[in-house]
């Protein structure tokens, strides 16, 4: 399979690969798929607890070189917005930006996922409202 | 040392120069159709099929009336198979073979399910072999045949073939054997393994493409198979067409240069294939080889890197050729039904690599390969939420995951 020079980039340069502590109060962990089916996403949001905005964002992904590339990527988008707008990124918003095949498509909803699951993490622990949506489905 | 490398030696082989030596005259100056009985041109192209029918034949302790010239190895299957269960439609409908077969054999036994014949698929032990009391306990009075392969494609095990021969030979049932991966490779015998029939591929041996054997008993017993194309009646009547006389002559000349080269080569790939694996185990945590080491073709390494995915591990080594059994490099988004047969868990099916040396690999080779793939291994666990989960001391298999 041909991969685009995109999935490529993340995929040789991954940016922000680590863990925040999970325990912080400011950190969100979202940890989606499982070993069995071939991917799991750990993804984590460090937000500023006066301002909502995500400080820094984390990832460890186990999978294909797309999905790799997925959470690279939401990473990057992650870092400067806010809780409310980290809600606003879709799945297919990934698929365009690294031009990933129709096979490759769950990948970009498996990041999707995380983001969710990592803001509704922090959501939880900051006791903020009404938890937005999903954690692993 | 010449990069991309090639260690996918069971997928295919490259040609050896002197295989491609034997070929050419067949082309152009001796073109004739073998079946041509009234002249030079066709003489000599006969002349050439026998003496590689001839050459076949030795290599697997045949005769040569025994080799039925075929396109491949799915040819061969499906020929045996369907073949049997046809001629011997009378005395029963009941064929077995095993979870791990090849495609060519697990498909056309699926074929002859719809078509009214009963189909046993034997599971197998966590070695990748089959329980031989399960074979004699699958035996019915209804059996036909028995079709179990030599060595595995994916996990390179071989299974205890003259043990299975011995069985089918006792219960009066037929016993047909998929070699294509240990033909040439491994010493194989058709009397001392009691096989009735067996499928070969030249170019897994260093042969062409498009050009493959099925060896057919014709003593004690003399097996029959049914035709399965209708024309001229080549073949002794079991497969007809005009033989394909250049890649004839690639496949014979291929078979003698594995007959007479088989000790020392497989002495050498074995020592290249346990290097290979020492240096990965020695530098790596949690490598797991897939299936039994005991009885394994000398050039097959199958191994799963636990917590990284196969796929990404491969993008990583992108300079070097080899499959894995992850989901992500197949077309069905499957990971491997063979690895999964050994009942060893999705997620290492989904961790494996395949590696398959050959003749013309070199030391030189097999430490750079070995280097690169300790290097992207350890690149991607440092990336993995399962290998740092498991250095926390999480048991993994107790995680609640999603379903995806």
């Amino acid at each position: 399979m041909a991969y685009s020079d995109k999935v490529l980039d993340h995929y040789n340069n991954p940016r922000n690969v680590g863990s925040f502590d999970k325990k912080d109060p400011d950190v969100g962990t979202g940890i989606v798929g499982a070993p069995e089916c071939g991917d799991v996403m750990k993804l984590q949001v460090k937000v500023n607890p006066e301002t909502g905005v995500i400080e820094d964002a984390k990832f460890k992904t186990f999978g294909c070189g797309s999905a790799i590339a997925s959470s690279s990527l939401a990473t990057e988008w992650l870092r400067g917005k806010t809780v409310d707008q980290a809600l606003e990124i879709k799945n297919t918003d990934i698929v365009n930006e690294l031009s990933l095949p129709p096979v490759k498509i769950h990948c970009s909803v498996l990041a999707e996922d995380a983001i969710k699951a990592a803001i509704s993490d922090y959501k939880h622990k900051v006791g903020a409202a009404q938890p937005e949506a999903v954690a692993a489905k | 040392m010449k990069l991309p490398i090639y260690m996918d030696y069971h997928a295919t082989t490259p040609m050896d120069p002197r295989v491609l030596d034997a070929m050419t005259p067949y082309f152009m100056q001796k073109f004739g159709n073998a079946a041509s009985r009234n002249h030079s041109f066709g003489w000599e192209a006969e002349e050439a099929v026998e003496k590689s029918r001839k050459q076949v034949a030795e290599l697997i302790g045949a005769t040569s009336k025994e080799i039925v010239i075929t396109s491949g190895a799915t040819e061969s299957n499906n020929l045996a198979i369907k073949g049997v269960a046809e001629m011997y439609a009378e005395k029963g409908n009941h064929i077995i073979t095993a979870a791990t077969e090849h495609k060519a054999v697990l498909d056309t036994c699926k074929h002859l399910e719809k078509n009214g014949c009963r189909v046993t698929y034997l599971p197998v032990q966590q070695n990748g072999l089959i329980d031989l009391d399960q074979l004699r306990d699958a035996i019915t009075d209804k059996t036909v045949l028995i079709s179990v392969m030599y060595a595995n494609n994916e996990i390179g095990v071989i299974q205890p073939i003259s043990e299975i021969g011995k069985i089918a030979k006792e219960k009066g049932v037929l016993f047909h054997t998929d070699g294509v991966q240990a033909v040439g490779k491994v010493p194989v015998n058709v009397i001392k393994d009691n096989i009735d029939l067996m499928s070969m591929s030249a170019h897994k041996l260093y042969g062409p493409k498009g050009v493959g054997a099925l060896y057919v008993r014709r003593k004690s017993p003399r097996v029959q198979i049914t035709a399965q194309m209708d024309g001229g009646g080549h073949e002794r009547g079991m497969r007809s067409g005009t033989l394909n006389v250049p890649g004839i002559a690639g496949l014979g000349e291929a078979c003698t240069l594995c007959k007479n080269e088989m000790a020392e080569e497989s002495k050498r790939l074995s020592f290249l294939r346990d290097k290979l694996r020492n240096k990965l185990e020695a530098e790596l945590d949690e490598v797991y080889v897939n299936g039994t080491m005991e009885h394994r073709l000398p050039h097959n390494l199958n191994i799963s890197f636990a917590y990284v995915e196969g796929e990404s591990l491969l993008m990583g080594i992108n300079d070097i050729a080899v499959s894995s059994g992850s989901a992500c490099t197949s077309a069905t988004l499957e990971p491997s039904y063979v690895l999964k047969a050994l009942g060893a868990g999705d997620d290492l099916a989904h961790s494996s690599i395949r590696f398959g040396l050959g003749r013309f690999n070199t030391e030189e080779e097999v430490d750079y390969v070995s280097n690169k793939v300790i290097d992207v291994v350890k690149k991607l666990r440092e990336l993995s939420p399962l290998y740092e989960m498991a250095k926390e001391g999480i048991d993994l298999t107790k995680v609640q995951w999603g379903a995806h």
